[in-house]
């Protein structure tokens, strides 16, 4: 019934020409990894733009695709045995059928990542230095005298005291925080106009997370670049994201501004999210809410909504839609785009009357 | 009971060589932060000290890395202290060592009024039954090669517990108490989840009822909403069999939640130890304030609006901390405001934990308490955002 007109209007949404001003834009994207258990569905049909200066939040739990999908924008999944479809455009490059050779003059020059755990990103045989500035010589025709220079410039940029002697140091003798601040110069160092950071803050404290975001932010700002954040914490998402885009079992069920997020989101999952948090600007709850039950596997993902498993709300839809149909990702009148079968007056109600009040 | 505490021997406390020697022999035997007649658990002065050596052949030791050094608090029964740092601040060894999977270097640990920092092994055993932990990696912390039952049941066996049917039963209605099926007695880790695992370790920890549990880091490997399943868990538990929890973690809103009390650690000494309504709401020490500061807030308005205050530079190490207080190296208020005269202070005097206010323990010559960083909203709840 609502489920054949929802079809209708969601095609018109997902096929939709990119942006005008977008410099990233993902459609369609889809991974599957064939593995002895079956194919494990990793991303299923994510579409996304993102244009020059814009920051984008990728939310998720691990095993929703998150760190998957900014592999495919990477070409990281050429040579495996993993089957991108879909079209991924880069400033009007196809990235999904260019060769290998052409990603690696894109990648570091164009388009750099910075990883979550930077001690096992880094060479532990090579000095940072050489580490670093491989990268400048390897996309600018320099000698290695002004490739040196360029490094040690960007190590003092990204805030390593003693950058000149610090070069020469191999990664073990570096903190946790400096390691990061030196995956962070090899990643900028060639300025790229699309930066993916992978969890760049998880393994690492709450005073050197600061650090490393304002570092972020700043050299987002001198440059310009397309920042992708790709992390589980909301608190950094608020502090870094103007839109954030909601991954569960390898879709994206929400997508919006931050402020639609926090203070209006729609979909289920998100609440689960919000409510899952102890949170320090809050009163105390006397009791979190959690979500019930597991992440779904992606080998056999439930049918219907991937979320129906774990949703407290499926009794507010008529039928069985939930668990036998697959809620598009549509933009109501007003709202931003959301995969819920739930109507979106009643979501909105829901939200404010049942959810908002007890976070 | 606890009057044997005070019959320690002073050499215990005073026994390694420390700058505070001389201020210490004019001090009480009893911290004031450990003096609690009703305490569970007693850590008084506890040192932890970890060797450097030198040399092939004949070792010598040139150094020391001071994990932990002086610490102290106490426990009541039923109640939750949370012990926050940043990594490598020691509190992750404060919790080996209390549950003495650490020889203490030096200081004393006091369980039920009884002294157990010189036990050994075999006098340790059976108070093993009294205090428990739960580790943070749910998948190193449990044998690969035992199924569920064997792994929950461990304790019964070791403990030569007699239980009324056997050891089964018993450890099945264990799993069904910490939400895993019990028809799952015979699956190994591997066929389990982060979260269930973890459930798995609370289980083998619970098994005893015992009346002390260690948590070190028991969430933070895990996803945001099974995070919430695991403390809603571990709180449960707590007020069911009424057990104290010592909470190790980073993430200060998750120890916000949980604790009564929460001391803060920096480079193997508490900073700060307080309630944890006070401690949030006027944090007293420098650096819990920039601690706090530092969490950013999943609401983008307040995010923008907040005042920050960004600590510089990583932890010192603790092989060579720096003199007098050791945070004076990274402190804003040491940098910003203080007179020459009173860094000077800074830089020689080592502040002790004291206290301050009913409670309130804090170590900093210039302790004072400020605006709550964070802003609780109690006037405007959530509601209050919606148009």
């Amino acid at each position: 019934m609502t489920g054949a007109e929802r079809v209708a209007i969601d095609v018109e949404a997902v096929t939709a020409e990119p942006a005008p001003d977008a410099f990233l834009s993902v459609r369609d994207l889809q991974v599957q990894f064939p593995t002895e258990d079956g194919i494990v569905q990793a991303v299923n049909g994510i579409n996304l733009d993102l244009a020059r200066g814009q920051t984008l939040g990728i939310v998720g739990e691990s095993g929703s695709g998150k760190s998957v999908t900014s592999q495919a924008i990477l070409g990281l999944l050429k040579g495996t045995s993993a089957q991108v479809t879909g079209s991924i455009s880069l400033d009007g490059q196809d990235l999904v059928r260019a060769s290998e050779a052409d990603m690696r003059k894109l990648r570091g020059d164009v388009m750099s990542m910075i990883f979550q755990d930077p001690l096992s990103s880094m060479h532990p045989f090579y000095r940072v230095g050489d580490q670093i500035s491989e990268a400048y010589l390897v996309h600018n025709h320099v000698g290695k005298k002004a490739a040196r220079e360029a490094t040690v410039d960007m190590l003092r940029r990204v805030g390593i005291p003693n950058p000149d002697s610090r070069y020469r140091d191999y990664p073990h003798q570096f903190s946790g925080g400096m390691r990061q601040r030196a995956m962070i110069a090899m990643a900028l160092i060639c300025n790229p106009k699309l930066l993916i950071a992978d969890e760049p803050t998880t393994a690492l404290d709450v005073t050197v997370q600061a650090q490393i975001l304002e570092l972020i932010k700043d050299l987002q700002r001198e440059y310009n670049s397309a920042v992708i954040l790709i992390t589980h914490d909301l608190g950094v998402v608020a502090e870094t994201c103007e839109r954030v885009l909601v991954m569960y079992g390898g879709q994206c069920v929400e997508m919006g501004t931050v402020e639609e997020i926090f203070y209006h989101p729609e979909m289920p999952y998100t609440w689960g999210l919000l409510g899952s948090m102890p949170r320090m600007d809050r009163t105390r709850q006397a009791r979190l809410q959690p979500i019930a039950g597991q992440p779904p596997s992606l080998i056999h993902v439930p049918k219907g909504c991937v979320f129906n498993p774990r949703c407290r709300f499926t009794d507010r839809v008529p039928g069985n839609a939930c668990r036998e149909v697959r809620p598009d990702l549509v933009a109501a009148a007003g709202s931003h785009p959301v995969r819920c079968h739930i109507d979106t007056a009643e979501r909105k109600r829901i939200w404010s009357s049942e959810i908002a009040a007890k976070l | 009971m606890t009057e044997g505490t005070a019959e320690t021997p002073e050499g215990s406390a005073n026994t390694t060589e420390g700058t505070a020697e001389t201020a210490e022999a004019t001090q009480p035997d009893i911290h004031p932060a450990a003096d609690d007649p009703h305490a569970l658990l007693t850590v008084n002065r506890v040192q932890k000290f970890f060797p450097i050596k030198q040399g092939v052949l004949f070792q010598r030791q040139v150094g020391a890395v001071k994990a932990v050094d002086g610490v102290s608090f106490s426990i009541r029964p039923g109640e939750t202290l949370g012990l926050v740092g940043e990594s490598g601040c020691g509190k992750s060894t404060t919790g080996r060592v209390v549950t003495r999977l650490l020889e203490p270097t030096g200081g004393s640990i006091t369980f039920e009024g009884r002294e157990i920092s010189q036990l050994n092994r075999d006098q340790m055993r059976p108070l093993r039954r009294d205090i428990q932990m739960i580790f943070q990696d749910p998948y190193s912390s449990l044998n690969p090669r035992h199924n569920i039952g064997a792994i929950i049941g461990a304790p019964f066996r070791i403990q030569k517990v007699k239980t009324e049917k056997g050891i089964k039963p018993e450890v099945q209605t264990l799993m069904e108490r910490v939400g895993l099926n019990p028809e799952h007695y015979n699956r190994y880790p591997n066929e389990f989840s982060g979260g269930q695992r973890q459930r798995i370790g609370i289980a083998r920890a619970i098994a005893l009822r015992p009346k002390l549990v260690v948590c070190d880091e028991p969430v933070s490997a895990l996803d945001v909403s099974i995070q919430a399943q695991v403390v809603n868990l571990l709180e449960d538990l707590q007020s069911e069999y009424d057990l104290a929890y010592v909470f190790v973690a980073h993430d200060l809103s998750v120890v916000r939640h949980i604790s009564d009390r929460v001391a803060v650690m920096y480079l193997g000494k508490i900073m700060e130890l307080a309630d944890r309504d006070v401690l949030y709401a006027e944090p007293m020490h420098p650096y819990t304030h920039g601690l706090m500061s530092a969490v950013p807030i999943p609401d983008p308005q307040k995010e923008q609006q907040r005042e920050r205050i960004l600590l510089t530079g990583d932890l010192p190490s603790p092989i060579n901390p720096p003199s007098g207080c050791v945070f004076h190296t990274r402190c804003p208020k040491y940098r910003e405001e203080l007179t020459d005269t009173q860094k000077e202070r800074c830089r020689v005097e080592i502040p002790e934990l004291e206290i301050k206010r009913e409670g309130h323990f804090v170590a900093c010559h210039f302790a004072e308490a400020r605006a709550e960083v964070v802003g609780e909203d109690i006037e405007t709840p959530a509601t209050a955002l919606i148009p």
